[in-house]
């Protein structure tokens, strides 16, 4: 008979040494026994002194004696080495047959164990103590059912990095000072406080978000056994609540309805409907107000020109120049516009220009911030925005300029070269109103051949010259 | 706390627990950061049950319980002369952060009554989840009420803070809406439901963050008199229309200060229990709603056994299945089955012929299951035939003594 010592509680890495040892060395479950805890001392020697080769196990066998070695039961580690001896013997897939009494067995300690600490994640309570510096600090007592503490405690640290905390259970403690997790030995409840200001508050809306008519004990006990409730400030209430409640709902279902005491708020409904921003600076307050949707981005640049304007122009987005300065179109593919408009002889003053984004995208690469175009979802994001604008600048016709503006007008991924010419596309009241699409400057900027580059321009203005013309025949 | 702020937190708890939801599940795993608050584990957790059942996930409030809409079935209509508050940003801010900061919750969950327009509504409600997020680095969960009614901007604006939005489709058909709830309309719902929808699928396409946990939604039973049939119709087309992740059935439940167009009367809870298992067998157990209804009567579902062993029993010439040979699809169709169960099945039966003894340590329902299932040493025809079936199956009504 081979006796092997283990540590108090969850003592995973000596049991993984010695199992190491016990394989190696071929001795059958039956022949080993494993103590625990105290009553170890009485029985001698390590299964092995020498590091024993590694044992390979599958995934899932390792995911389940992590668990299992948590459980209270003292007869965990002689199971868990039956299953690995038996995984190890033949049987590999062993953990895929349920109906195996072992497996069975020892999934359900597993799913025990689980339970528990989920149930500590969710059921423990920290109360507020005495700072120590200047970090907040939070404690708590808790009485787990398994040897759980440290498979439960790097949620507490996950969640709860920026105070200081300690949980003590009456086998072990966990504290959390910002940087480390230390396990300490346990504790009393009389290590937390005994009161904390927020509990009355977190009694009040429990209290409050119980619906006497749907009274349900049954569900509440599956979920929240009594085995728990000492610890959860919230519990006492539960006998009042469930002696109130058939009076309470007696008490409603008998009430008459009664006719309000106040009057119909006439103008405040009148004004509830009232909320469309009727005018482009109303529209343009909001747009400011609002966060940007897009990463990078430092602040919103609005649409530049007369409402009534002949044509609307819709860019990208503002570039770097544009976001320096507040204004769309200041930049290269800016001035290039207004050149190319100059050529197709429309005054810049009949033009409204704006952008389908309205914030600049961009990611930072050392001192620089380079451009990052704008994908799908966040052309739509914006485009309530942009469609609005039009309306209420109410163009004759709207250009697009690019792929992103096309997309913003039509809702919907547009090819430049296919569609390039006057395009429809639908308002938000659902009508019909018509676009043009054309390349937007920047592709011409970014053309490396000058021949290609004279050619593009001359196309480009040829298109802004028929958008004009178009935009004049809708006139009359 | 003060005694100001615990009356507010009654009164605006008290008016947003008819919303059923209170999951936590579906937004992305997420720690905090260095210094920080809050994480996000996946699945949810729930910090505490009512006596009524039901999880307590989230800080579940109302900012405000004034409302200038007038439905008929909730109790904060502005005709009710229920109590009346109104929390400030800052103040629901700061309880959550103080609750959650003592394991009490794993976030928010903030609806509010209209007040002066939608718009001015919803743009509160963004204004407490983004000052969570900015000013205490808060990465615990948020769900947001979106307002229908409000300007489609707002919406985009709203994924960008909150874990989950939703709206409640509230009544399962346009008629019964406009009837009990005038401001409302059916149309302006499912626009802002499928406008949420476009951008929770662009953003996951795109790997950007909008409702990472997705979109769900409400819908009150027994307020009007749609049937069991139409009920589920309706949520089957939000599932596929949507992609929603859930729909919660609720149960009309008396209310204070109820409207003399609904009286009141005990919240059928059994209905929407078999609801919930109906809505489940669609989604999961590859049923089909008309399968389901056809299980009860007159469009109605069967309340006294669940919907699966009423179709079970209306198709008695499908059974008994051989446990050892039934393909995955109709493993699911026995009653006490489950999913689990049924992969536990499917992947034990590979190794082994699977008998009683085997069966019983795979799936918790093996008494429900028995009837209709075939292992070598266990054949119940005789039991198929029995006329009397339903009512041995029926379970008999059990009272847990709580205090005994």
């Amino acid at each position: 008979m081979r006796r092997v010592r283990l540590s108090p509680g969850a003592d995973l890495d000596g049991f993984r040494h010695s199992v190491r040892g016990l394989v190696a060395e071929g001795v059958p479950p039956d022949e080993a026994v494993f103590e625990a805890g105290e009553e170890a001392g009485l029985f001698g020697a390590p299964a092995s002194e020498e590091e024993a080769p590694t044992l390979s196990l599958p995934r899932a066998v390792a995911d389940l004696v992590r668990l299992v070695v948590c459980h209270a039961d003292p007869e965990r580690y002689a199971l868990i080495y039956r299953l690995v001896w038996r995984v190890t013997h033949g049987e590999r897939r062993l953990l895929e047959v349920g109906s195996d009494p072992l497996v069975h067995r020892l999934e359900r300690m597993a799913k025990g164990v689980r339970r528990d600490i989920h149930k500590m994640h969710a059921f423990l309570r920290f109360r507020e103590a005495e700072r120590v510096g200047e970090r907040e600090r939070f404690v708590a007592w808790f009485e787990p059912e398994h040897h759980i503490l440290e498979a439960a405690a790097p949620f507490f640290r996950d969640r709860f990095s920026g105070f200081d905390w300690s949980i003590h259970t009456p086998e072990a403690s966990a504290h959390w000072n910002g940087e480390r997790l230390i396990v300490g030995p346990g504790g009393r409840p009389e290590d937390a406080p005994d009161v904390d200001g927020f509990e009355e508050g977190w009694a009040t809306y429990y209290a409050s978000t119980f619906n006497p008519a749907r009274a349900n004990t049954r569900a509440m006990l599956n979920e929240m056994p009594k085995k728990y409730w000492r610890n959860m400030p919230e519990t006492s209430l539960i006998p009042s609540m469930l002696a109130a409640a058939p009076q309470r709902v007696a008490a409603m279902v008998a009430a008459q309805p009664a006719e309000p005491r106040k009057r119909p708020p006439t103008r405040a409904l009148r004004a509830m409907t009232d909320q469309e921003p009727k005018t482009l600076e109303d529209l343009n307050r909001i747009i400011l107000a609002s966060e940007p949707l897009v990463p990078g981005a430092t602040r919103a640049v609005l649409g530049e020109g007369r409402i009534g304007s002949e044509l609307a122009f819709v860019g990208e987005q503002p570039g770097d120049q544009e976001d320096i300065e507040g204004r769309p179109f200041v930049g290269p593919a800016g001035k290039l516009l207004t050149r190319a408009l100059d050529d197709a002889g429309i005054p810049r003053a009949e033009a409204y220009v704006t952008n389908a984004v309205k914030h600049f995208k961009f990611e930072q690469r050392g001192k620089r911030r380079i451009h990052k175009k704008p994908t799908a979802g966040e052309v739509k994001h914006y485009r309530w925005w942009l469609m609005k604008e039009l309306d209420l600048v109410h163009p004759r016709l709207t250009i697009a300029l690019g792929a992103t503006a096309a997309l913003a007008l039509a809702g919907k991924t547009v090819s430049v070269t296919k569609v390039r010419g006057p395009m429809g596309y639908v308002g938000l009241d659902g009508k019909e109103r018509q676009g043009f699409v054309t390349v937007h400057p920047s592709f011409l900027l970014r053309l490396p051949d000058e021949a290609a580059k004279r050619r593009e321009y001359d196309a480009f203005v040829a298109d802004l010259h028929a958008a004009h013309e178009l935009a004049r025949d809708l006139a009359a | 706390m003060d005694e100001k702020l615990a009356r507010k937190l009654r009164v605006l708890a008290d008016a947003a627990k008819y919303d059923a939801s209170c999951a936590s599940s579906g937004a992305p795993k997420r720690k905090a950061e260095k210094g920080g608050l809050g994480s996000t584990t996946g699945a949810g957790i729930c910090h505490a049950y009512t006596p009524d059942g039901r999880c307590v996930s989230l800080l579940k409030i109302l900012l405000t319980n004034y409302c200038l809409y007038d439905c008929a079935y909730c109790v904060n209509r502005r005709s009710s002369n229920v109590e009346r508050a109104r929390f400030t940003v800052d103040e629901v801010v700061s309880l959550t952060v103080n609750f959650y900061k003592r394991n009490y919750i794993e976030g928010l969950f903030l609806s509010s009554g209209i007040v002066r327009t939608p718009d001015h509504t919803m743009e509160l409600l963004i204004e407490v989840a983004k000052k969570l997020r900015r000013e205490h680095g808060f990465r615990g969960y948020i769900h947001l009420k979106t307002i229908p009614e409000a300007s489609p901007w707002l919406v985009e604006q709203a994924g960008i803070w909150a874990d989950r939005l939703s709206i409640n489709v509230e009544l399962p058909t346009p008629g019964s809406l406009k009837m009990l709830a005038p401001e409302k309309n059916a149309a302006t719902i499912r626009g802002a439901m499928g406008q949420m929808r476009e951008r929770i699928d662009e953003a996951k396409e795109e790997k950007r963050r909008f409702s990472p946990a997705g979109q769900s939604t409400q819908m009150i039973v027994g307020a009007d008199d749609t049937r069991d049939a139409d009920v589920l119709k309706t949520s089957a087309s939000l599932y596929d229309g949507f992609r929603l992740k859930r729909v919660y059935y609720s149960a009309f439940s008396p209310i204070p200060e109820a409207s003399a167009v609904l009286p009141l009367k005990a919240p059928p809870l059994r209905r929407e229990n078999r609801l919930y298992q109906a809505d489940w067998l669609f989604r999961y157990y590859g049923f089909a709603v008309e399968e389901i209804v056809a299980g009860g009567e007159g469009g109605m579902l069967d309340l006294s056994i669940d919907p699966k062993l009423a179709w079970a029993l209306k198709h008695r010439e499908r059974f008994p299945v051989d446990v050892n040979r039934a393909d995955r699809e109709m493993l699911l169709r026995v009653p006490g089955l489950g999913t689990r169960a049924v992969d536990k099945i499917i992947r034990a039966r590979r190794h082994a012929t699977l008998r009683l003894d085997d069966l019983a340590r795979l799936t918790p329902g093996l008494k429900r299951a028995r009837p209709f299932l075939v292992v070598p040493d266990h054949r119940p025809t005789r039991l198929l035939d029995r006329a009397d079936l339903k009512a041995r199956l029926v379970p008999q009504p059990t009272q847990m003594e709580l205090f005994a």
